[in-house]
């Protein structure tokens, strides 16, 4: 037998709802107190860095053929 | 007379490339030299030293010194150009890797591998210009 939704919950006497009701309102307040418990926020003890510039952009990277050449020539003793 | 000519400027500039390579590795520290030479040390395709073996005490702080003052003539050089710290350091691993390094000497391929540089082509990152 295939029913409807309507067909479960819109009963005459409304049994579903008024449990569901009596259930949602004894659960609040012990669920509050568990998510007091659970979220707490901190603020960071170091600043927050977001580096944006790791990405590699191609088109540089042809751009800095003299540069490079000059920095292993004018730093002998790190290359 | 015209091979002869280019026979002189081939030797000429054959010279000079020996010379500037002569140059190039006198500039450094023995020690960094002798770590380069045995293979315990070599070059990541980013531009910095890496340790191909687990490092002594010395070693390691020679190369973590030598990966800062890279850091610092990157980062010079990077704001000159318009470019960021890791393409700079990334464009001149490329160019350390091709055209620096003698045979012998160990640098990390874009998978991680250390491989002895050779007559061969050497496996660049794929983002270095060709």
């Amino acid at each position: 037998m295939v029913q409807k939704p309507d067909q479960l919950t819109n009963r005459t006497d409304n049994a579903i709802r008024s449990n569901m009701r009596k259930r949602i309102f004894l659960c609040t307040p012990l669920m509050a107190s568990v998510l007091t418990g659970c979220v707490q926020v901190t603020a960071p003890d170091k600043p927050i860095v977001i580096n944006l510039n790791i990405a590699i952009r191609q088109e540089i990277l042809y751009k800095l053929s003299a540069a490079s050449e000059k920095v292993i020539e004018n730093n002998p003793g790190v290359f | 007379m015209r091979d002869s000519v280019e026979m002189i400027i081939a030797a000429l500039l054959l010279g000079v490339t020996a010379t500037s390579a002569m140059a190039f590795q006198s500039g450094r520290d023995p020690a960094y030299q002798s770590a380069r030479e045995s293979g315990q040390v070599g070059e990541k395709s980013d531009g910095y030293l890496g340790f191909v073996v687990p490092p002594s005490s010395s070693v390691r702080a020679l190369v973590e010194d030598i990966n800062i003052k890279r850091k610092a003539v990157y980062s010079k050089e990077a704001l000159a150009n318009g470019a960021t710290v890791e393409e700079m350091a990334l464009r001149t691993g490329c160019r350390l890797i091709a055209e620096r390094m003698v045979a012998g000497e160990k640098y990390q391929t874009p998978s991680g591998q250390w491989k002895t540089r050779d007559g061969s082509a050497p496996e660049l990152d794929p983002r270095c210009p060709r």
